[in-house]
C-alpha cells in the first residue's frame, strides 16, 4: 500500500473540507483498502467518517427510519424496526458476505463502494474505470458481469446488496457536501457508465452520504440471492421486491434487480405486470419474465439471464408470503 | 509519518507510533509480537486474522492500525486468559472454545484455528445455543481447508453446551479461579 496522510473528521462540514480527488473517505474499510493493498486507488489522504456525530444510530423519523450512514450492516441485519417494516433491507442485510464483514462494513459504505469486476480490481489490466481506454469485460471473461444496461463503455455489475432493496423501499439519501446538505431519491444517486465512466455515483469527490432515509414501512417486501456459494460469496443475480397487496390483489409493486446491472435495475415491466393482480405462481413468472425482457447476455453469461429470472420470481412470491 | 494510536489488547494497554498504512495485524505481529492472529489471504476472505475488536469479530487484515485508536482488542493469546478471570475456564486453563476444539479434533494444521476460535466465541456471545445452520452461519468467514468443518461445528456445538452448563445463575459471582 502506498504511503497515506490519516485524518479523522468529527463533523461532516470537516469530512467535506478534508476530501477531494486525492483525499478519499474510510469508513469499514472493506471495500477501499483492499483496492488500496492492490494499487488500484492511490490516495494521498484518507479521512476517517467514522466519528462523525449523529451518523451512527438507526432512529424514527416523520415517515419511517432515519439510518445513519455509518450503521453496520449486522446492526441493520438485526434491528427489529427494520425486520418488522422493511424485512427486504434487513434480508439483503443479513446475506452480506460474513459475520465479520457484517461487522465492519457500513450501509453507506456499502452504496458508496467501488466494484468488485475482477478486471477493475487488479492493477494489471487496462480498465476503462481506471482511466484505461477500453473495457476489458466485454470481449473477456465476463460471466458474473452485466445482462441488462450493458450498452455503454463498462460492463461491471454495481456491488451494492443493500442497494436493490432500498430501491425497492423508495428510500432516500442524503448527501452533505461543501455547499450543505441535499437529498436524492436512491436511484439517482447511482449513474450508468455512458454518464459517467468514471465513477458509480453523484457524489463529488468532497461529498459524503450522510443518512439513509426510508418512508412508510413495505412489510410486504423481500430480498432473494442467486449465488454460487451457499456463503461468503456475491450475489450472482439478486431481486428485491415490495408489495402492497389489497383485496388479494396486487395495489402497488416495486421490483429491482441487483448484480445484474452497472447500477441497481429497477424492473418497470415487472411492476406493471403485478399491479392490479392476483400474486400467484403464473403472474409471479410472468413479472419475472418482464423484468428480463430486455437482457443482452455477454458471451459467457446468459445464464444469469435464467438466475435473475428466478431471483425476481422467489422474491415475488416471498413478499406476497411475508405478514 | 508516523501516528499514535492507544488501544488495550487482552487486556494490556499498549502506546505505539505507526504509520497510516499500517494494518491492525501488522500491528499486533509485528509491533506487539502478538503471531496467533494469522494472515491468510490479506483480503477479508479467509479469516485467519479474525480479532475481536470492541466486541466484535473483525479481520485484522482489512483495518487500519489508526482505525483502532482507543480500541479494546482480543486476540487468541487472550483468551484463556479472559476465561480464567470470568471463572470459566476449563481444568487444563484453556477457554471452553478451546478445550472443545481440543476434544471434538476441530484443528488440524491449525492455521485457521486462531480466527476460527474468535469469530466461535463472538457467535456463542450472541447466540448463546446455536443450531448446526446458525453456527455454519456464525463462521462463514474462516475458511478452513483440513477439516471438512463438520468437527469444528460439533466442537462450537459442545463449547456452546459447556458454557451453558457453567454459566452462573443471574446474580451468582464466581471466585477467579
Amino acid at each position: 500500500m502506498k504511503a497515506f496522510a490519516y485524518r479523522v473528521a468529527k463533523s461532516e462540514e470537516e469530512a467535506c473540507k478534508l476530501l477531494g480527488e486525492k483525499a478519499v473517505a474510510i469508513a469499514g474499510g472493506t471495500s477501499l483498502l483492499n483496492l488500496m493493498k492492490n494499487h488500484v486507488v492511490q490516495p494521498d489522504t484518507v479521512v476517517s467518517i467514522s466519528r462523525l456525530s449523529g451518523c451512527d444510530k438507526i432512529e424514527p423519523a416523520a415517515a419511517g427510519l432515519k439510518v445513519g450512514a455509518n450503521v453496520r450492516i449486522a446492526d441493520l441485519a438485526a434491528s427489529a424496526e427494520v425486520k418488522k417494516g422493511y424485512p427486504a433491507l434487513a434480508q439483503a442485510a443479513a446475506n452480506v458476505a460474513s459475520p465479520q464483514i457484517q461487522h465492519m462494513g457500513t450501509i453507506g459504505g456499502n452504496l458508496c463502494q467501488r466494484p468488485s469486476c475482477w478486471y477493475f480490481t487488479q492493477e494489471a489490466f487496462d480498465c476503462l474505470k481506471r482511466g484505461g481506454s477500453t473495457c476489458p469485460a466485454r470481449e473477456g471473461e465476463n460471466e458474473f458481469h452485466a445482462i441488462l444496461g450493458n450498452d455503454g463503455p463498462c460492463v461491471m455489475v454495481h456491488p451494492s446488496s443493500l442497494a436493490p432493496a432500498l430501491v425497492a423501499l423508495g428510500a432516500r439519501v442524503r448527501i452533505a457536501g461543501p455547499a450543505g446538505a441535499r437529498e436524492v431519491g436512491i436511484e439517482e444517486l447511482f449513474v450508468l457508465p455512458k454518464t459517467n465512466p468514471r465513477a458509480e455515483t453523484v457524489l463529488a469527490p468532497n461529498e459524503i452520504v450522510t443518512h439513509v432515509l426510508l418512508g412508510a414501512s413495505w412489510p410486504q417486501s423481500a430480498t432473494y440471492e442467486v449465488r454460487q456459494k451457499a456463503s461468503n460469496d456475491w450475489a450472482i443475480s439478486t431481486a428485491s421486491v415490495a408489495l402492497k397487496i389489497e383485496g388479494g390483489s396486487c395495489a402497488d409493486a416495486r421490483v429491482c434487480l441487483g448484480a445484474v446491472a452497472p447500477v441497481p435495475w429497477r424492473a418497470a415491466g415487472a411492476e406493471a405486470a403485478l399491479k392490479g393482480k392476483p400474486v400467484t405462481e403464473e403472474s409471479a413468472l410472468a413479472a419475472a419474465e418482464a423484468a428480463v425482457a430486455g437482457a443482452t447476455p455477454l458471451n459467457q453469461n446468459a445464464y444469469k439471464v435464467t438466475t435473475a429470472r428466478t431471483a425476481v420470481r422467489r422474491a415475488i412470491l416471498l413478499a406476497a408470503a411475508a405478514k | 509519518m508516523k501516528y499514535p494510536v492507544a488501544l488495550t489488547v487482552n487486556g494490556r494497554r499498549h502506546e505505539v507510533e505507526v504509520e497510516a498504512r499500517t494494518l491492525l495485524v501488522q500491528l499486533l505481529r509485528d509491533e506487539l509480537g502478538l503471531t496467533g492472529t494469522h494472515v491468510g489471504c490479506e483480503d477479508s476472505l479467509c479469516g485467519a486474522c479474525t480479532v475481536i475488536l470492541d466486541g466484535k469479530a473483525l479481520k485484522s487484515c482489512t483495518r487500519l492500525a489508526v482505525q483502532a485508536d482507543g480500541s479494546e482488542v482480543l486476540t487468541i493469546e487472550g483468551l484463556a486468559e479472559e476465561a480464567r478471570r470470568a471463572g470459566i475456564a476449563s481444568p487444563s486453563g484453556l477457554h471452553p472454545i478451546q478445550e472443545a476444539f481440543w476434544d471434538r479434533h476441530g484443528v488440524q494444521c491449525g492455521f485457521c484455528t486462531p480466527g476460527m476460535v474468535l469469530a466461535a466465541k463472538e457467535l456463542l456471545e450472541r447466540c448463546p445455543r446455536p443450531t448446526e445452520e446458525e453456527v455454519r452461519r456464525g463462521i462463514d468467514g474462516n475458511l478452513c481447508r483440513c477439516t471438512g468443518y463438520q468437527r469444528i461445528v460439533e466442537a462450537v456445538r459442545l463449547a456452546a453446551e459447556r458454557l451453558a452448563a457453567s454459566a452462573p445463575a443471574p446474580g451468582e459471582r464466581r471466585a477467579p479461579a
